[in-house]
């Protein structure tokens, strides 16, 4: 064990995150409750600065701290769109979470905390490291969940996400310990070099106990089905600011988190993973899509919406291929913005009092105000995957590379499930569009513009992204060394 | 003699139990939250033991990760627990169930 200066560099977004967050508790302490803007305006800041250390940063791939920290080009890519969603999720909480006396410095702390995690997680080189972002991630989001003390919904939703997320942090710590025993080392990159060679070893057996576990942790983390109860009640009872939170950054996290685990520390056991994933995707994507048609309420409907995109998502991972994690991991990035636009667009029509999470409230919203229709069109056509939004694009590359790898099977169940599950979107447009509103007075937006300025680009970023994706594929393709 | 896979058997019995107190328990949430701390415990157990048998103090170290956000994770889920019997005035895993769909 040493450390050089050197790899506090490589630590350096992550060091001064740790430290702004410090800093915006302190500033937080001493101002009072009619000044909160104070705390909301510096944690966006924060973030954007952390976001500018992100981007500058330059520096070769290195591994510091004995290995535990990976500094390589997935890591960034994916920490830009962590911190990016993040700024999304905090001006569209806003008025939200001020019309419910919920604006409090706690949401911020947290979810900077969580974002921390994320970080961390997705550049992890040992299991030790994932396993203290991943729960740094997570406590901070139960915390979340229960941010509403008086909501008898909200604390059960808290509840159940306890329970349900540190039974997966076991499973997952199981698979882990099986692990080290069959290789003897925490380190991602020596499992990796031994368990490549393990194959027909003595130890064959306990490595496949622990891959079991740890895929099962992984689906749960996810919510992919069979490990799905908690996703659809933990949206619906927490409040929206936080749904939109938990429903988007951390789905690239966890792509993070399954792509080291999976490819970096047992890519030698691709063949096993692999069946596990498939099985995991197609389930996914049958429930998901299936359940979601029978849903009233909007969040609960996006919830299952979720899981079949979880399925896509596992679909690009169970290739075992540069491309079909590059495809993956497009889609992860794909999915929290369409994610965080499509929770925004609730949160626009939110008032105090009045949650408008029914599909129902959504009636005749056309006549009320076209601009928001259309944000909302663009949203569920790219969640749908109607082309030439960002959603058919993100799911044609999984589907490519799905197909190159030989999985035809595969590919026509998530087509056919695809086209089952634009049933649900359309309906949405349909109640939009088509349907007369249900109260005659005009709609009352919050006077909040940057909230309207940032949910109108994370709209058009979905047309936009869906005619020029070319930058971000080829930046997918790059950090994933498939040329 | 007590080898190496005494403690694997004692660690996966440990991790069955806690597994069941978590699905057959339908009466307490604090029940649930033991069987959380059981699973941990199982966990450790089987890094220590291999930690002891490979001759590498990696597994070890990993324990005390554990045992710290076992801690942290308690107290949050504690919390929740108070503010749920404050809403709810009940702890019964079966009358849960506000949410269906």
């Amino acid at each position: 064990m040493s450390f050089s200066i050197q790899d506090l560099q490589l630590i350096l977004p992550e060091a001064f995150l740790l430290f702004a967050i410090c800093a915006v508790i302190a500033v937080d302490l001493v101002i009072k409750p009619a000044q909160r803007d104070a705390t909301h305006w510096l944690s966006i800041g924060v973030v954007v600065a952390t976001l500018l250390l992100v981007i500058i940063d330059r520096s070769a791939d290195a591994r510091g701290f004995s290995g535990m920290f990976v500094h390589d080009a997935v890591a960034r890519l994916l920490k830009v769109f962590i911190l990016l969603v993040t700024i999304a999720v905090f001006v569209y909480a806003r008025t939200y979470l001020k019309d419910r006396k919920l604006f409090v410095g706690e949401f911020h702390m947290l979810v900077l905390f969580a974002v921390l995690g994320m970080m961390l997680l997705v550049s992890a080189g040992s299991l030790v490291m994932i396993y203290v972002g991943l729960e740094l991630l997570t406590l901070s989001s139960y915390a979340l969940v229960a941010l509403n003390r008086d909501s008898p919904l909200s604390s059960e939703a808290a509840m159940k996400y306890f329970v349900l997320g540190a039974l997966a942090s076991g499973i997952l710590l199981y698979g882990m310990s099986m692990i080290y025993g069959a290789t003897g080392t925490l380190d991602l990159q020596k499992i990796h070099a031994v368990a490549s060679l393990a194959a027909g070893s003595s130890h064959q057996t306990l490595l496949a106990f622990g891959l079991v576990f740890l895929v099962a942790g992984i689906g749960f983390k996810f919510g992919a089905a069979p490990f799905h109860m908690w996703l659809p009640d933990v949206y619906q009872g927490s409040p929206t600011a936080v749904t939109t939170f938990i429903g988007s950054a951390p789905k690239i996290a966890a792509f993070g988190m399954a792509w080291r685990l999976l490819d970096g520390a047992l890519g030698g056991l691709h063949p096993h993973w692999g069946e596990m994933l498939a099985v995991l995707a197609v389930l996914s994507l049958a429930i998901g899509n299936v359940v979601a048609i029978a849903q009233t309420n909007l969040k609960r409907m996006l919830a299952y919406s979720t899981i079949s995109h979880v399925g896509f998502l596992l679909l690009g991972l169970a290739n075992g291929t540069p491309s079909g994690y590059a495809a993956a991991m497009f889609y992860a990035i794909a999915y929290a913005i369409m994610s965080a636009a499509a929770f925004g667009s609730i949160q626009l029509l939110a008032r105090a009092g009045f949650e408008a999470e029914e599909i129902d409230d959504f009636k005749g919203l056309n006549q009320r105000n076209p601009w928001y229709a259309f944000v909302v069109l663009l949203v569920m056509a790219s969640l749908a995957g109607i082309p030439p939004l960002f959603g058919f694009f993100a799911k044609l590359l999984v589907l490519k590379a799905a197909l190159d790898a030989g999985m035809l099977w595969l590919a026509i169940v998530a087509i056919v499930f695809a086209i089952v599950g634009a049933f649900y979107y359309l309906r949405v447009i349909k109640v939009m569009y088509f349907d007369p509103p249900e109260t005659k007075d005009t709609l009352a937006l919050p006077q909040d513009i940057p909230l309207r300025w940032v949910l109108s680009i994370n709209g058009a970023a979905l047309l936009f992204l869906g005619l020029f994706f070319g930058p971000l594929l080829s930046w997918c393709y790059r950090a994933m060394g498939a040329g | 003699m007590i080898t190496l896979s005494h403690y694997i058997v004692l660690g996966t019995i440990l991790f069955c139990i806690s597994v069941a107190g978590i699905f057959i328990n339908r009466k307490n949430v604090i029940v649930l939250l033991m069987s959380i701390e059981l699973m941990l415990l199982a966990v450790n157990t089987n890094f220590v033991a291999f930690s002891r048998f490979l001759g590498n103090v990696d597994g070890q170290v990993f324990v005390f990760f554990i045992l710290t956000v076992a801690a942290a994770e308690s107290a949050i889920g504690l919390a929740i627990l108070v503010t749920l019997f404050r809403n709810r005035a009940t702890i019964n895993v079966g009358e849960l169930d506000s949410m269906k769909g």
